[in-house]
């Protein structure tokens, strides 16, 4: 279907884009890759006057490590993510996430910065970023503001990010030596959403012990999770044996499993426990490679 | 607006609503009805051209986004001989039936080769992984690319 009318102005920097953000209020829409706004658009659940095409401010669209951190800006094409060599070291759960996400065509128009701000539950990067940790910067009329991974997002398709605010950057912590980070996806078809996706960040001691867990979880909720129970399960414990069975049994403690008729809340819970087994002990077996 | 596109190596120019999608663009537009519409979900990938180089699904581009930039699309795609192997794989391995899926299949197969010149079986139905195809099983879709790239596509 074809989109209602609306009026386009095309941002050559984020200044300008402010600058129409300031001009055009709650009827202007940011539109970097539009592969989730313009699907919604063509279906009728969004009207926006004004569109703002961010596309073309080239100085968003990079992969940086610099000081421990893996810097990605927002209009970097998931086709980059999956491609950067600094993500597949620094931040592999991001590059895994990043190859399944979609297909070849959505990975090539489809934006981090697009997919951190629509904050759809079902989004692959939901859970991955939550369990790499890190930071998101966006700037307003009123200048620049970081906030914290964990406060990002704030229900479905609801983030932190205020009126008139441009998410610019996602930073995250880089992996360090004995860490090892990963994504797994269970979707029933190619290039579907997930029925569930479990991202884990291990640490390791010397000694083969955790000395530091993440795990997060999309597609289960309606909106990402962090599985501080099943944190704590593997806290200071070697991954393997009972301590996975046991961080994977409450992954999904204290959550309003998403229930629908493809995938009832019993099988998605079943399936969150035996994929965040597994995506445990390969990030267990990335962080022993590291 | 005014919009400018290069199609299949010609430089077009139209007035166009805002809201006008590339795919609309080229078939309406510029008569290019070799690129489909077959659905409204962006999942069929049948709409699928190149765009700067990047293939992508043309139904979830707006022809403004398009603007200033290169687009190709099935039409041109005889024009040039490495891509006529990918037609000729199609041929001889039965890679369509109705044929609706048949550009896309081609566009996004054209993408894999260039970033994959020797892919596996696995790797062909992962970058055509964007393509839905009601007819073939997709069997025949992956040995026509396999001779495709065997030929030096
Ligand atoms: C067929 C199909 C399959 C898909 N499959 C998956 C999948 O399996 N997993 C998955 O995670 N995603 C999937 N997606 C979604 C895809 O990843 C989108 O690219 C992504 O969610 C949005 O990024 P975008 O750049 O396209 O954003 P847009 O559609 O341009 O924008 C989305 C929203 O974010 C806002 N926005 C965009 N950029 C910014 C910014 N810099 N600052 C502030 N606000 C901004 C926009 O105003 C809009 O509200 C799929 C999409 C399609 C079409
Ligand atoms: S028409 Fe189906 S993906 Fe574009
Ligand atoms: S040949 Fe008929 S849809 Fe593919």
């Amino acid at each position: 279907m074809i989109p209602p009318a609306f009026e386009y102005v095309r941002a050559a920097s984020v200044d300008e884009a402010l600058a129409h953000l300031a001009k055009y209020g709650d009827d202007a829409r940011l539109l970097a890759g539009g592969h989730s706004l313009l699907p919604l658009m063509r279906l009728r659940l969004a009207a926006p006057r004004v569109l703002v095409d961010i596309g073309r401010i080239r100085e968003l669209a990079y992969v940086r490590a610099e000081g421990g951190e893996l810097a990605i800006g927002a209009l970097t094409t998931h086709h980059a993510v999956e491609q950067a060599a600094a993500v597949a070291t620094a931040a592999r759960a991001l590059a895994d996430a990043a190859s399944v996400l979609g297909d070849p065509q959505v990975r090539n128009r489809g934006t981090i910065g697009g997919e951190l701000a629509h904050a759809d539950p079902a989004a692959d990067y939901g859970a991955v970023v939550l369990a790499l940790g890190g930071t998101v910067t966006a700037a307003g009329r009123g200048g620049r503001r970081t906030v914290a991974i964990d406060d990002w997002v704030r229900g479905p398709f609801t983030t932190a990010l205020q009126p008139g605010e441009i998410l610019l950057e996602y930073r995250a912590p880089a992996a360090a030596a004995r860490e090892g980070s990963v994504y797994r996806k269970f979707a029933r078809r190619a290039s579907d959403y997930g029925m569930v996706g479990v991202a884990v960040r291990l640490g390791l001691g010397a000694d083969g012990r955790c000395t530091s867990a993440r795990i997060a979880l999309s597609c289960v909720s309606d909106q990402p999770v962090r599985a501080q129970a099943a944190e704590a399960a593997l806290a200071g414990r070697a991954p393997e044996g009972d301590a996975v069975r046991e961080a994977a049994a409450v992954v999904l403690q204290g959550v309003r499993v998403a229930d629908d008729p493809f995938c009832p809340a019993d099988y998605r819970t079943h399936l969150a426990q035996v994929e965040t087994a597994r995506a445990i002990a390969e990030a267990a077996a990335r962080a022993r490679a590291a | 607006m005014k919009v400018r596109i290069t199609v299949n190596g010609t430089l077009t120019e139209r007035e166009i609503e805002p809201r006008t999608l590339l795919v609309h663009y080229l078939r309406d537009e510029l008569g290019l009805t070799g690129t489909h519409v077959g659905c409204d979900t962006s999942n069929c990938g049948a709409c699928t051209v190149l765009l700067d180089g990047d293939a992508v699904k043309s139904c979830t581009v707006l022809a403004a986004q398009a603007d200033g930039g290169a687009v190709a699309t099935v039409e041109g795609l005889a024009a040039s001989g490495p891509l006529a192997a990918l037609q000729e794989g199609f041929w001889e391995a039965h890679g369509l039936q109705c044929g609706f899926c048949t550009p896309g299949m081609l566009m996004a197969a054209t993408q894999l080769l260039r970033r994959n010149p020797d892919p596996t079986d696995a790797e062909i139905r992962r970058g055509l992984e964007g393509n839905l195809c009601r007819c073939t099983g997709y069997a025949n879709i992956v040995r026509a690319v396999r001779l495709a790239a065997r030929k030096g596509a």
